[in-house]
């Protein structure tokens, strides 16, 4: 059975052709080949960490930016209460005010009233009086224009005299 | 982009055919003149009984010219060149077709024939070991034979188109950096390199997985190159051929055997925590498995495997020509059915192909691996302490 036994010519051209073949792909074929494909794998294994990196950073603001976000609203309804208490604050102080300015203008206003009042009763007392005199005048005149009257009254006013 | 590749493959191809074509139509005008009609006649009684034993080995076996096919007396095919060394004589180098298909002698050699086969079994009580087309010297004297035969040259072309294959994509990716999404071959290769790199060479040789990459890939794609070319109809069965097989199994032994560790060697010669008496035993017959049965199994499993299933197709194609020769109309119906079973082991070869070529390199991770190892058990202790 030749087909089992080697032959000479094909072992030598065998060996020689493979081991030149394979040093050739080794240094032209493989060599690059392999070497990208392991950076590639490099590249793809980065690529994946700094995702992760980049996820959990993204995380980690995420919850920052809640904690500001919660900060902020705190804040504004902290403003808000405190505007609102400062809004009715201040209303009250103008009701206050206002309600002393009127009563001010009011008790001014009584007080005026008060003394036009005083000032207008002596006006008509003084001129009551001036009126009496000119009428107890005029009666004393007529009155006394007759002797026996202007005794008799003289009289009388001595009677009132003695009695006081 | 992949133009430039694509337009050299193409170029080579141009080439290949046009000496291709040339040689054949020398070869054809060669088969017209050489014969004479006394040995046309002969053929003719010869021929119309079927040998199989001698269509199948012909075809499984290497020769000195590539044939291609032959219509009646026309036999097409490529005539290569023979080298032959002499201590004697010195170094002649010619066309295998001086030979006129083992019908002539040139130069003190010549091919065995049928009659030389005939007169060996007259010779031998009926049996020859004569194989049909060998050279042999007339005076008997010793030569070596460095013949371009078709294995060889098939084994050239395939080198060659593995060479335009992979630079090609070395290229590539040199030019494209890796970050680039792969294209065309790149992206038929990259899965391959990447299986061998995953599944072959990480999980045998660890961390070592990169020394041996080069090689191990090299033997996968020459291997797997080789059976899909010997799958072509008229194409060589190179990898069917224990030469062959023996000489990748030579390298690999090689590469084992300057890498091995003390580690390795301490095993087989002192193996550790075995009695004196059972050590007697044992220690030659690791030297036997890890020595001689590995390497022989690896070379005769590659060769076995492709020469059964090209033996298995061209039995199915003769079995055609066989009940033909019965009968016509029982030749054209069992053709139907052989056909069916050639293609079907068509297909199965192809997948062998490719499982032949991942084994052989497989086997190959493992031995390596198990040779260059050191301080197994050290490292199972560390790992166990992780």
């Amino acid at each position: 059975m030749d087909l089992l036994l080697p032959e000479f010519g094909l072992f030598f051209w065998t060996l020689i052709a493979f081991v030149i073949g394979f040093l050739l792909l080794k240094k032209f074929a493989w060599g690059p080949i392999l070497e990208a494909l392991n950076e590639r794998e490099k590249n793809i294994a980065d690529s994946i960490t700094s995702a992760e990196k980049v996820r959990n950073e993204m995380a980690s603001m995420k919850s920052e930016h809640e904690v500001l976000l919660n900060q902020a609203r705190e804040e504004r309804t902290l403003m808000l209460k405190e505007a609102k208490e400062t809004k009715e604050r201040i209303i009250n102080e103008a009701k206050d005010a206002a309600k002393e300015e009127a009563n001010k203008i009011m008790a001014e206003t009584r007080q005026q009233i008060e003394f036009q009042k005083n000032a207008a009763i002596i006006d008509v007392k003084n001129q009551i009086g001036t009126l009496v005199i000119e009428v107890a005048e005029k009666v004393l005149r007529k009155e006394l224009s007759n002797k026996e009257e202007q005794n008799k009254y003289i009289n009388t006013l001595a009677q009132e005299i003695k009695l006081n | 982009m992949s133009f430039s590749f694509q337009s050299s493959l193409k170029s080579v191809l141009t080439v290949f055919l046009l000496i291709f074509g040339i040689s054949f139509f020398a070869a054809a005008q060669d088969t017209h003149e050489g014969h004479s009609e006394a040995t046309e006649a002969g053929h003719e009684a010869t021929e119309n009984k079927i040998n199989v034993k001698e269509i199948i080995f012909g075809h499984i076996r290497d020769s000195h010219d590539w044939h291609l096919f032959s219509i009646g007396h026309f036999h097409a095919s490529l005539p290569l060149p023979v080298i032959l060394y002499n201590p004697s004589h010195g170094l002649s180098v010619f066309m295998s077709s001086k030979f006129e298909h083992g019908h002539a002698e040139y130069n003190g050699y010549k091919q065995i024939n049928d009659h030389d086969i005939e007169a060996d079994a007259a010779l031998h009580g009926g049996k020859s070991d004569l194989a049909k087309g060998k050279i042999i010297s007339l005076d008997g004297s010793k030569f070596y034979n460095f013949s371009i035969t078709k294995n060889v040259l098939s084994m050239f072309i395939s080198l060659a188109i593995l060479w335009f294959l992979l630079t090609g994509i070395a290229k590539k990716y040199k030019r494209n950096g890796s970050n680039k999404a792969p294209s065309g071959w790149q992206n038929a290769l990259e899965p391959v390199i990447g299986f061998i790199d995953e599944n072959v060479a990480k999980p045998y040789l660890g961390p070592k997985a990169a020394k041996y990459m080069p090689l191990l890939l090299t033997f996968f794609f020459f291997i797997w190159v080789n059976n899909l070319l010997g799958l072509i109809p008229g194409g060589a069965n190179l990898t069917g051929n224990i030469t062959v097989t023996l000489v990748l199994t030579l390298i690999f032994f090689v590469v084992m055997l300057v890498n091995s560790s003390k580690y390795f060697w301490g095993h087989i010669f002192n193996p550790p925590g075995i009695p004196f008496g059972i050590k007697l035993i044992l220690v030659p017959i690791e030297i036997l498995s890890n020595l001689m049965i590995k390497p022989a199994a690896l070379a005769i499993r590659l060769f076995a495997n492709i020469f059964a299933g090209h033996t298995i197709i061209l039995s199915l194609i003769c079995m055609i020509f066989i009940f033909g020769a019965m009968n016509r109309g029982v030749g054209f119906g069992f053709s139907i059915v052989s056909v069916g079973f050639s293609v079907f082991m068509f297909f199965l070869e192809l997948l062998v192909a490719a499982i032949q070529a991942f084994i052989f390199t497989n086997l190959v991770a493992v031995f390596i691996g198990q040779a260059v190892e050191e301080h197994h058990h050290e490292e199972h202790a560390v790992e166990a302490h992780h």
